[in-house]
Parts: C-alpha cells; sequence; structure tokens
C-alpha cells in the first residue's frame, strides 16, 4: 500500500521511510520539490510526484543535483517552501551552489534531504554527505525511525524558516529502504502566492537581491544563524536519553544506529547499565546536552556509520568541559571499536558494547554452529548480472566483438548507471569496461585518454554513457572532447529511462516526473549541435553495431554511436516477449562444437542453462525474456527464434 | 494463534532473487501484520535487486516497539525461501535450533553455475540440508503451482497463502484479501487469492 491522497489523518500506515520523508514534506505543506534519481533516495520524488497538483505542488526529476538545488532555492526565493532529494554523492554534485546558497540564505522554508549508503549497497562509493553540514554550517537533522523521519522532515521547514538558511536531513538506506509504522498527521491548506521581491537594499533579508555577498558580513550572520540553530536543539525532542541516571557506559548514536544500540543492549540484557543518548540533531551537537550526560558516566561509546563525524564532536566537547565533567574513556572509530568502514548491524555493535562490558553476545549452540559453518561451502554465490533481455549485454558483446578484430587493446571507460556492471563484474561486461567514477566521469577520462596518441598510446578509447547520466553530465565533457578533438568512440546506451533507480524521467523522454508531457531533448541533434558524426543503431542488431563500432574506431576525433533499445523491465516491455527462443538440439554440438559453450560460459545469460546431464544448451523459459540476440551469437545457428505471439 | 506472536519481537526473513518478488512478499504479509495491529518494521536491500542477485527482507513484529531493520545472526524464527540455495543462504547467517523453513523448490541458477563454476546442490541434498537444521521444515512447487496459475510471478503470492497455511503467525485469507484489494487493481486480485489458497492449501 502506497501513500495516496484517500488516507485520512490518524491512519496508522506501514511507509519505507522515504515514503515518510515525503509525508513529511507533504504535512508541512512543501510547494516545490526537485531532485536527481539515485539510490536509496528515488522514492521521495516519485512518493512527491503523485501528489503533485498545479499550483499547489510541483514536482520534477531535473537534469542533474545542482540544477535541483537550484530550482527548489528559486522557490524559497519566491517565499514558497521547497525540498532537493538526492543521495550522497549528489550533495558532492551540488556543493558549489550550496556553498553559495547558504551564504546567501533562503526565505520560504527549504529543507535537502539527502540519503547515504553505508556500506554501499547500491552505490560505488560509501561518501558521507554529513561532513556537507559543517563544511556549508547548516544544520543536520538525523531520523532514528520511521516516525520520526516523518517529523523531523516536517519540522526541517519550519527551523529553516526560523534561520533563514537550507536544513539538512540526511537518511541511510536502512532508513530509507525499510519501512514501519507511521501515523499520518494532517496535510495543510495550501495557499501563498510565489513572488520573489527583489527591489531593496543587499542587506535586506525579505527584499533585497538574493547573494552571498558582502561575503564576511553574510558570513557572519549566517554562522548567527548556526547558533540559533544549536539553542533550539539543546531543547528539541528528537534528542533524548534513555537507561539509567549514572551509567557504566553511555552510548551516544543516532540514525538507525539507535535502533542497532537499543538491539545490541537488549541482546547482552545490557540495558540496566547502559545509558544510550541518541541525537536527532547532529550537527551542530547541542553543547549543554551533551556535557550533561557526559557528567553522568566514565566511559562513552560512540555508535555511528563510517566516518567518526559525531565521535570529533563529542570529543571536542568533552575536552572543552573535562574541567567539570572528568576525564572519559572513549571507545568508537578512532580506537578501533567500531570499523570506519561499511555499514554497522545490531551484532557489530552488541560485540563492541559486549567488549566493553565483558558480557559475551547470545550465539546459537556449538555444535548447531558448525552445522552452520560447514552450509557456506555448498551455497554458490550468486554473482549480479545483466538481467536476461538487457540491451546492455548485447551492447557490450557488440563492443567485445568490435575490439576483438580490432587488435589495438581497445577498452571502454565506464560511467554510472546499471552498465556500471559491466566495470564492477568484469564477466558481465566481456571484460571490456576499465573505469568507474562518478557521473558523465567515463566521457571526461576518455577525452583526456583521446588526447594521448601523441604521448605513443595506441590503443583506441571509448566511453559508454547511459541516456539519463547523459543529460547529468556527459555533456560538458563531450563538448570538451570535441573541442580538443579527443580521440574517441562515444556510445550512449540509450535505454529509454533511468532504468537502474526505476524508470524515473529525464529530459530524453516526453513526459516530466509529474506524468505531463514535455518536449524531448534529443541525444543525437545534441550530439550533431555539438559536432561530432552520429550513428543511431539498436544493440540487438550485433553485424550491424559491430562493423559501426569498428569503421568508427579508425576515425579520428570523436564519433557518436547511440545504441538504442529500451530497458528489458519497463513497464512497456516487461514480461512480453519479442521471440520465443529454444535450443534445436540438433544443431547444438555441444562440448564437441569447439565454441567452448561460448552461450553458457561466455555471453552468461541467465535465461540460457547448460544441460549437464544432455551437455546442451537450453532455454530456461521462466528466466528468458525472448529478446532473441543470443540467436546471433551461436556459431552452430542452434538457438532459434520464433515471433512470439502479441498478447 | 489468536493474534498473540510466540516472540517478541518475531522475526522472519523472507529471501529470493531479483525478480521473483521478494519486496512485494514481503510488503503484503507486513501490511496483514500492521492491520492486526503490531508495529512492524521491515529492512531490505533492493538497489540492485532486480539484476540478479540474492535479495533479504527481514521483518520484525512485535506488539509494542520498532526494532532494528537489520535480524541479529542466528536469530530468524521463519524463513520464507522462494528460492532454495537462498534458503541455505540465509540459514548459515540466521538459523538456530528452533527456527521454521518455507522453501520453494524451483531454483534458479547463479551465472556461476551456468558457466559451470560453482555447482548447485541437488533438491535431496537441499532438503536434507534444511530438515536436519530446521525445527520444521515445509517444501513447495510454488512457481509450478503459480505457472499453472498462468504466471511464474505468483508464486511469491503461493508462498504467502503457505505461511498463513503454517499457522506460525496470525494472519489468514480475509486479512491478505483486504491487504490485496486495497493495495493491487481490482483485474489481479482474483489470481492472487486463488494463489494464496494454493499455498494455503499445499503446506495444511
Amino acid at each position: 500500500m502506497s501513500l495516496d491522497r484517500e488516507q485520512k489523518e490518524g491512519a496508522e500506515l506501514l511507509l519505507m521511510g522515504n515514503e515518510a520523508i515525503a509525508r513529511g514534506a507533504l504535512e508541512a505543506g512543501v510547494r516545490v520539490a526537485a531532485g536527481y534519481p539515485g539510490t536509496p533516495s528515488s522514492e521521495i520524488i516519485e512518493t512527491l510526484s503523485r501528489f503533485s497538483e498545479a499550483g499547489k505542488l510541483y514536482v520534477e526529476w531535473s537534469t542533474n543535483e545542482k540544477v535541483a538545488m537550484e530550482v527548489a532555492a528559486a522557490a524559497s526565493f519566491a517565499g514558497l517552501r521547497s525540498l532537493c532529494v538526492m543521495k550522497q554523492n549528489g550533495v558532492n554534485v551540488a556543493s558549489d551552489f550550496l556553498l553559495h546558497l547558504t551564504g546567501s540564505g533562503t526565505r520560504g522554508g527549504m529543507v535537502l534531504v539527502t540519503c547515504d549508503d553505508p556500506g554501499a549497497l547500491s552505490s560505488v562509493n560509501e561518501g558521507e554527505s554529513r561532513h556537507f553540514a559543517r563544511l556549508m554550517e547548516i544544520p543536520l537533522l538525523e531520523p532514528s525511525d520511521f516516525r520520526e523521519a516523518k517529523e523531523m522532515t516536517r519540522w526541517a521547514f519550519t527551523l529553516s524558516e526560523a534561520i533563514r538558511n537550507v536544513v539538512m536531513v540526511r537518511s541511510v538506506t536502512r532508513m530509507s529502504h525499510a519501512s514501519g509504522n507511521v501515523v499520518l498527521g494532517a496535510l495543510p491548506e495550501i495557499a501563498g502566492k510565489a513572488a520573489f521581491c527583489c527591489d531593496g537594499p543587499v542587506s535586506d533579508p525579505d527584499c533585497g537581491p538574493v547573494i552571498s555577498t558582502p561575503v564576511v558580513a553574510k558570513h557572519r550572520l549566517q554562522q548567527e544563524k548556526l547558533r540559533g540553530a544549536t539553542t533550539l536543539f539543546e531543547e528539541s525532542p528528537f534528542n533524548a536519553y534513555e537507561g539509567p541516571e549514572d551509567p557504566e557506559l553511555l552510548i551516544i548514536t543516532s540514525s538507525v544506529c539507535t535502533l542497532y544500540s537499543r538491539e545490541a543492549l537488549s541482546l547482552l540484557r545490557a540495558e540496566g547499565r547502559t545509558g544510550i543518548l541518541k541525537l536527532g540533531t547532529t550537527w551542530p551537537v547541542p553543547p549543554a546536552l551533551l556535557k550533561k550526560r557526559l557528567a553522568s558516566a566514565k566511559k562513552v561509546l560512540i555508535v555511528e556509520e563510517v566516518l567518526p563525524f559525531l565521535e570529533d564532536q563529542v570529543k571536542i566537547l568533552a575536552a572543552e568541559q573535562a574541567h567539570e565533567i572528568g576525564i572519559k574513556e572513549f571507545y568508537g572509530k578512532n580506537d578501533g571499536t567500531l570499523p570506519m568502514v561499511g555499514e554497522l548491524n545490531p551484532d557489530l555493535v552488541a560485540a563492541a558494547v559486549g567488549r566493553i562490558l565483558g558480557i559475551d553476545p547470545p550465539s546459537v549452540p556449538a555444535e548447531y554452529r558448525e552445522k552452520l559453518t560447514a552450509l557456506t561451502a555448498l551455497v554458490p554465490k550468486r554473482e549480479q548480472t545483466f538481467c536476461p533481455g538487457c540491451p546492455h549485454r548485447a551492447s557490450f558483446w557488440g563492443i567485445r566483438e568490435a575490439l576483438q578484430r580490432d587488435h589495438r587493446g581497445g577498452f571502454v571507460c565506464g560511467d554510472i548507471g546499471c552498465y556500471a556492471m559491466a566495470s564492477l563484474f568484469p564477466a558481465a561486461g566481456f571484460h571490456t569496461a576499465k573505469t568507474l567514477h562518478s557521473m558523465g566521469s567515463g566521457t571526461g577520462i576518455a577525452s583526456g585518454f583521446g588526447k594521448l596518441g601523441p604521448f605513443g598510446m595506441e590503443q583506441p578509447v571509448l566511453a559508454v554513457c547511459g541516456d539519463s547520466t547523459f543529460y547529468h553530465a556527459a555533456i560538458p565533457a563531450l563538448i570538451n572532447a570535441v573541442h580538443h578533438r579527443a580521440d574517441i568512440t562515444f556510445i550512449a546506451l540509450d535505454n529509454s529511462g533511468t532504468a537502474m533507480t526505476g524508470f524515473q524521467s529525464h529530459p530524453g523522454l516526453e513526459v516530466n516526473a509529474m506524468g505531463e508531457a514535455a518536449p524531448m531533448v534529443d541525444i543525437a541533434a545534441l550530439c550533431r549541435a555539438i559536432g561530432a558524426p552520429v550513428v543511431v543503431g539498436d544493440p540487438f542488431a550485433l553485424t550491424e553495431t559491430r562493423e559501426t563500432l569498428n569503421r568508427l574506431l579508425e576515425e579520428p576525433g570523436v564519433k557518436v554511436l547511440i545504441l538504442k533499445q529500451s530497458c528489458a523491465l519497463s513497464p512497456g516491455k516487461k514480461g512480453k516477449k519479442t521471440f520465443l527462443v529454444r535450443v534445436d538440439e540438433t544443431l547444438c554440438r555441444g562440448d564437441a562444437c569447439g565454441c567452448n559453450r561460448l552461450c553458457t560460459r561466455i555471453f552468461r545469460c541467465p535465461g540460457l542453462l547448460w544441460n549437464r546431464d544432455r551437455k546442451k544448451a537450453e532455454i530456461d523459459e521462466v528466466i528468458c525474456a525472448g529478446c532473441g540476440f543470443c540467436a546471433g551469437i551461436c556459431p552452430a545457428g542452434a538457438i532459434r527464434n520464433e515471433e512470439a505471439a502479441k498478447s | 494463534m489468536n493474534g498473540h506472536l510466540v516472540k517478541d519481537p518475531y522475526n522472519i526473513v523472507i529471501t529470493g532473487v531479483g525478480g521473483q518478488g521478494n519486496v512485494m512478499a514481503s510488503r503484503v504479509l507486513s501490511n496483514m501484520l500492521v492491520r492486526k495491529g503490531f508495529k512492524v518494521t521491515i529492512g531490505e536491500t533492493f538497489g540492485m535487486s532486480q539484476r540478479g542477485g540474492s535479495v533479504m527482507s527481514h521483518i520484525r513484529v512485535s506488539p509494542t516497539a520498532v526494532w532494528s531493520p537489520q535480524i541479529p545472526k542466528g536469530t530468524a524464527d521463519l524463513i520464507v525461501a522462494l528460492e532454495p540455495i537462498e534458503a541455505i543462504r540465509v540459514l548459515a547467517d540466521y538459523g538456530n535450533p528452533t527456527v521454521k523453513i518455507l522453501v520453494n523448490l524451483r531454483a534458479i541458477y547463479p551465472v556461476g553455475v551456468i558457466t559451470g563454476e560453482d555447482e548447485y546442490p541437488s533438491t535431496t541434498v537441499i532438503r536434507e540440508t534444511v530438515m536436519a537444521l530446521a525445527a520444521q521444515a515445509r517444501f513447495l512447487d510454488a512457481t509450478d503451482e503459480a505457472i499453472r496459475l498462468g504466471n511464474p510471478i505468483l508464486g511469491n503470492i503461493v508462498m504467502i497463502g503457505a505461511v498463513a497455511g503454517m499457522k506460525v503467525l496470525p494472519i489468514d485469507r480475509e486479512l491478505f484479501e483486504a491487504v490485496i484489494r486495497d493495495g493491487m487493481p481490482a483485474a489481479r486480485v482474483e489470481a492472487n487469492l486463488r494463489a494464496f489458497a494454493i499455498g494455503e492449501a499445499n503446506v495444511a
């Protein structure tokens, strides 16, 4: 059950953390929401888009996070409440604007929600957005459960208006993608007209131009605002202490780590000996509250994920107050009690608390444990790979064949999207993709490689980039490559949507986040306007792709190949087979073929199986998506396509 | 089961492979329990779940409290596996002598098995392993049942029906119907009800 307009105030629903955040924004009367898709944040904008309504709530998927923040800021400058949403590395993208925005200040309440991914469950980094709050000198809130995710987001708008600056709310994967009970509050009547008052002097926060200068004066004002937030934090209900008044051990924690800490104490039956100071306002940490709790315990454990962000703050405050509260014994990241990489869980926290208090965490009987340990040998790993019917597998197969024929050791600069798997799991991309960094970086790196010819580099350079990533960050890199005559072959893997995060719209589609018709910005036309020759092809047409690529690899300068085929999971395609694919056993020569089981061992589509008894390939009809591409790779022609009946 | 749990929190793991409807199964089951008045926490990892990886939902059920979205190791009360080796993978981390397990026997071979790099254990080995480690184990061919109903994806609902049939949680067909009528197009409700009934009958 998802959030909808019909649900009444007071209803208790099972909501995903991201839905709770979206509901909090709705209950605050948010008018403009903008974001760029990125796991684990995407469901916030998706949820809000279902509540969009002309003149009441405008929602967009912006081309990137910086633009999203600028769009949201404009609404704030015009007096409306606004929200911008991104995953952790999105804040890096938006940070240049954020630095200036926090200097200029805001008007209507403006909230930045970032969803971090400790442990990189669906990221290629475990970057920490919390540090941006300190760097940018803005308040930071972190919800520890689903109810709080909603309440905190709602209050963040109030706080933003009180201090006239952006407020950051930070979630993590285990909060954003977890679900729990949430009681709905009332949705306010939406009123108020947008108007940008800008005729006054620079010093007028209500009617002056919105700029970050004079810098020193504005910076001083910004710091005063932050001190104002700290004062409010001292009394905030989002900070709470539970446990004995003089605990043997004080845990200081925030976010989902609060739940891990509670569970750890429950596992160890250590609730009577340990207190938990759960902080919802984690930058700046309220000093008086912290001092009071630090005074009550000798041993202090800071439980947080990845870097010691809270730990550093707590230690500084403890040092400043040591003459009053005494010297503390600290446990956390710096002494190795908890790991400084990866996500936490109840077991890791229980082990840490157990070591400090001298309690062994409970475990299953030793004999049973041995049997469990033996199980791991029985279970084959389950490597991630492209889905059955995925056009990316076909694209990389075409690239593989072209590079094999080219013989010069060419390679692909990878990028962010499902096709990143070509870099992450080399076999999934047939060992063609060799770099993987941030959004659009494949093209920028290729632009650099493409200038190394005079240094003796003879390898052809390719870059791949998905459609959404193209608009996000590849365009400046491609312009750079064209202007500087870099020798690169740029391949746009256009699968008609932001597939990795769930088919959010982007400027290449004729629809926007709210489901309205939107003008499509054509990738091919843009590339031509930049000055690059463009070929558009279908990745499922193997021979054509290979031949086109082999031709382009011989040509100097920037060449663009757009491989267009929609994602196998896209709503229009999912569950619909183009072909009924069969293996003709009379043609499959099995191990005697000499192909060395090309279809199953190298091509690796989950829909193709190797029957060990019959020693022939076969199709798993439940798994096969019916794209029919594999029929073109079998050297014996044993894989046959039959037109599937149109359903 | 008169609306009571044998343990607080009661810990359920639903596991499978991306694309099997793991997340939907956990949502449906959890929504049924929320309607019964429980506090439910679901922890999920689904960022890459549609790309052939293992998927796991942790469900914590409590009359009073919000628990961590990750179940501590060795403390699952019920494991619902939409795929057989995923049952064993989860058992290795979360198993204990009192755990109950429900296993769909339809295998989805990992890429390494397809390529011949890894071995997939036989159904006999899987059955024997699960039975040796669980207090109660039930096996069914949920995918085959779902294919007979016309859509293999309904295997997840066959499994939810089987959970109801095991009578370890205070859930029944009426509650299931109420939940799916609320969150699903009317045209799909009938097939889901049939899938649920088949699962329920299979283990009863």
